[in-house]
């Protein structure tokens, strides 16, 4: 019932690791660990969402307050490797229209 | 009057918790036989409607506690959860709930405002009381005949 977070910076491009649960526990440190990626010009941020195996509405919200800060810092989102599972909250709530989701969805039909 | 066994859960109004009770709700709905994709859906309501509550408790700066109430029936579960704290406005909140419409602009999107969209859309039935403190009461069916069909389903996506 944890979140671990790992951040790889290359350049240009940061790849976020996550693997374990978001929820409103684990939220917020993913927040404050994202938002400031999201901060730098030209930057590509890629959350890499396999080992993520429970997400709610917690976790929409930091991926959409990223994507909000993408728009105004002129960088961008990726959101990858998403499990079938987490996948269907994007697309019940009509956010798969704005993320930018890499289609291979694991474990997907 | 239908019997049922019920099941009483209590934590303090705290983020750390939401975690528990969402292990608990996933031991109870796969005790009952839930599929694998219903008692996932079982832990997201669940989750959001205790979400709601911390966060209630919290901007009424209340250490209390969730109350979360299990009613095990031959044909379905239903899940209240309540706190204890003030009302609140739910013709504001339900206003605020809806799925991201494509004329939306991004910078409008509600960042909290998924959880009560996502119980609805879960769950089969969801009722809100709000008069003294907040209670969601929740159900979901055990739909029998639509295990079979998702057998396949479940064991190859595993």
């Amino acid at each position: 019932m944890n979140l671990t977070i790992d951040v790889t910076n290359k350049e240009h491009k940061s790849i976020v690791a996550l693997s374990g649960e978001i929820d409103a526990f684990t939220a917020p440190k993913l927040k404050e660990n994202l938002l400031p990626l999201t901060k730098e010009e030209g930057q590509t941020i890629e959350v890499d969402l396999q080992n993520v195996n429970y997400m709610d509405s917690t976790g929409l919200g930091v991926f959409i307050s990223a994507l909000k800060s993408t728009k105004e810092h002129g960088s961008e989102l990726k959101l990858v490797h998403m499990q079938e599972r987490v996948h269907r909250l994007f697309k019940i709530t009509g956010l798969t229209e704005i993320m930018n989701i890499d289609s291979t969805v694991q474990g997907g039909i | 009057m239908e019997p049922f066994d019920f099941i009483e859960v209590k934590v303090p109004a705290k983020a750390e918790y939401v975690g528990v009770v969402r292990l608990s709700t996933s031991g109870i709905a796969n005790r009952m036989g839930f599929s694998y994709e219903d008692i996932e859906d079982l832990k997201v309501a669940i989750s959001e409607a205790i979400t709601n509550a911390v966060k209630h408790a919290y901007l009424e700066s209340d250490e209390g506690e969730i109350t979360i109430g299990f009613g095990v029936y031959e044909d379905r579960l239903e899940v209240m959860v309540a706190d204890h704290g003030g009302s609140f406005d739910l013709s504001k909140i339900k206003k605020d709930i809806g799925p991201y419409q494509q004329n939306d602009a991004i910078e409008d999107l509600r960042e909290g405002g998924f959880g009560l969209f996502l119980i609805d859309a879960l769950m089969d039935k969801v009722e809100i009381n709000s008069k003294y403190g907040v209670i969601v009461l929740m159900t979901k069916y055990l739909h029998e005949n639509e295990v079979g069909q998702d057998g396949d389903q479940v064991s190859t996506t595993q």
